[in-house]
């Protein structure tokens, strides 16, 4: 077990002290979740894609740190508008690191949870429609892998400290 | 990255109020203990205590002097059992590995509380690699020993016990003294060492009477400078120096020894004692205020840890559900309130605080857990001010949840 020092940047600080698009969206479509309260992290994003596949609505919840905050408030803002093809293209994690003004490496996998959880949304969307758009890669994303990853360490761990409790 | 950290105390300008609770991660020094050490950098006793001069022999002199003090206000008698060590994390480095490697022919099995501070977990770790085992035993709901697993564990085998005297996240005081007879009474040879630094101060530590091999106490953790514990070793009991260099009038220890430090120690360790009752009477009425408080004005919140006797008076642990822990320290820091939390969320899988999954709290609970401990220097302003303050810095993070990793 470390500590690390986490200099966040004013955006990261910005963000997280008046977040945007922040709470529930009632007439969302499409609810994503990425993360597990095991490992400290996670995210909810609500959205409103309408018949042209453009993201109309997005809000997000966050139970997590200041660059969880940040960065999930960066997403909504960055995608709100959006085509879901181009919202899909332009979104990487690195876009989102940068646009926050960098993230202590520690914390890079909130920037990777953020947008692994969009591209679960838009998935999943095209899940609800019965038919996937040809653009849309059939492999997981590195940053859908990644959630996936964090998820599966979350759940060793909440096993392993069950075990250990009973025991 | 300096920078950044700029912006983030430029944010902080306008404080009107600034209360610190983080006590438990490092402290400010009161002025009365750095106006004790400042003559001893550049006006006398500046010398190295081993060498044949005048500033060599000012050090040696205040050194033993200090060592009688802290000697005296752990029950001990002798000054020669004191060695001082650049902190509580290398006197338990010390403790463990220097006895472990000292008494290898008794045995090579370590017993400790499931709930000891990391560094004892880290050497007991290390100590694999020179064929020692350790056994965690467990602890109740409230972090104390199961005196009966203890039992248990220790057998012919058992070269070492190590139990803190108190938990430094929930305060809870162990019964130390009963976990010691049924250890010597397993084992007459297995040597007993407890971490007191949580205790010392706050509850009454006497070596002579616990009949302990092996304490350790920090400075910090009473006010006093950082980089400066002691490690109290009953004569008689054998252990090896960890460090290899020169060996000055500190026989464990090897390197120039700080005389400034030990004398602000020794300053920290003189106040907490000279007024010990009214300190910790005061300590304990501005913790229960706090955590009374926080109790009765949070819904969803859990008090971590024991109540009452079994508790030192300066630590409130309360977990506050449906808050992420980070985020609420930063929240609250920007309202000039310092606090720590359970949760760090510096390594991709975050581990929540051993010491809390091990009274029985979930992930979501340590995560969204704050330490708090009080001084003798907080006032009934200071901790109406973190009431007034904390309720809204909890609703908005819990704004921000949601009902997003609500279980």
């Amino acid at each position: 077990m470390s500590r690390v020092p986490l200099p966040y940047t004013q955006k990261v600080l910005d963000l997280f002290r008046n977040p945007k698009n922040l709470g529930k969206l009632e007439d969302a479509n499409v609810i994503s979740v990425a993360g597990n309260p095991a490992c400290g992290d996670m995210i909810t994003f609500y959205m409103k894609i309408n018949e042209q596949d453009v993201i109309e609505k997005i809000s997000f919840e966050s139970y997590g740190c200041a660059a969880n905050i940040a960065t999930a408030s960066l997403v909504t803002e960055m995608i709100k508008g959006l085509h879901v093809e181009n919202a899909w293209e332009d979104v990487t994690w690195k876009k989102v690191t940068d646009e926050v003004g960098g993230l202590p490496s520690v914390k890079f996998h909130c920037g990777i949870l953020a947008v692994g959880a969009v591209k679960r949304a838009i998935r999943k969307y095209y899940n609800q429609k019965g038919a996937a758009p040809d653009w849309l890669p059939k492999d997981l994303t590195f940053e859908e892998k990644q959630a996936l990853e964090e998820e599966e360490l979350a759940k060793k761990l909440s096993k392993r400290l069950k075990a250990a409790e009973e025991k | 990255m300096v920078e950044n950290v700029k912006a983030l105390l430029k944010a902080h300008e306008n404080l009107t109020r600034e209360v610190y609770l983080d006590n438990e991660n490092s402290t400010m020094v009161p002025k009365e203990v750095l106006d004790e050490m400042m003559p001893y950098y550049s006006q006398k006793a500046y010398g190295n205590p081993t060498l044949t001069h005048k500033p060599g022999w000012e050090a040696f002199e205040i050194i033993m002097e200090s060592a009688q003090k802290i000697s005296k206000f752990l029950g001990s008698k002798i000054l020669e059992e004191i060695t001082f060590t650049p902190g509580a994390t290398e006197a338990n480095n010390l403790a463990l590995m220097g006895a472990a490697f000292a008494n290898k022919h008794k045995g090579t099995k370590i017993v400790i509380s499931e709930i000891e501070p990391i560094n004892v977990l880290h050497v007991t770790d290390l100590l694999k690699k020179f064929g020692f085992t350790t056994t965690k035993v467990p602890v109740d709901k409230e972090g104390s020993l199961d005196l009966e697993k203890l039992k248990e564990t220790v057998d012919k085998e058992t070269v070492l016990a190590s139990v803190s005297m108190a938990n430094n996240e929930i305060g809870t005081i162990q019964p130390v003294k009963e976990a010691l007879d049924i250890v010597k009474d397993k084992n007459p040879e297995t040597l007993f060492h407890t971490d007191a630094s949580d205790a010392y101060g706050r509850i009454s530590v006497d070596v002579h009477d616990l009949k302990v091999d092996l304490a350790t106490v920090s400075s910090y953790k009473i006010l006093g400078p950082r980089g400066i514990g002691a490690l109290y070793v009953k004569e008689g009991v054998n252990v090896d120096k960890i460090l290899e260099g020169q060996i000055g009038t500190q026989k464990l220890w090897p390197g120039v020894e700080n005389t400034p430090l030990i004398v602000g120690f020794t300053k920290a360790s003189e106040l907490a004692f000279q007024d010990f009752e009214a300190n910790v009477a005061h300590m304990r009425k501005m913790r229960d205020k706090l955590v009374d408080g926080v109790l009765g004005t949070l819904s969803d919140v859990k008090f971590n840890g024991a109540k009452g006797d079994k508790r030192v008076p300066d630590n409130a642990n309360i977990s506050i559900l449906r808050c992420e822990g980070e985020a609420l320290t930063i929240e609250l820091s920007l309202k000039g309130v310092y606090v720590s939390s359970g949760s760090a969320c510096s390594r991709r899988l975050l581990q929540p605080s051993h010491v809390l999954v091990a009274i029985g709290r979930r992930f979501s609970e340590a995560h969204g857990s704050i330490l708090m401990k009080t001084t003798r220097y907080h006032t009934e302003e200071d901790i109406t001010y973190v009431l007034e303050v904390l309720p809204s810095a909890v609703n908005r993070i819990r704004g921000i949840v949601g009902s997003t990793g609500v279980d």
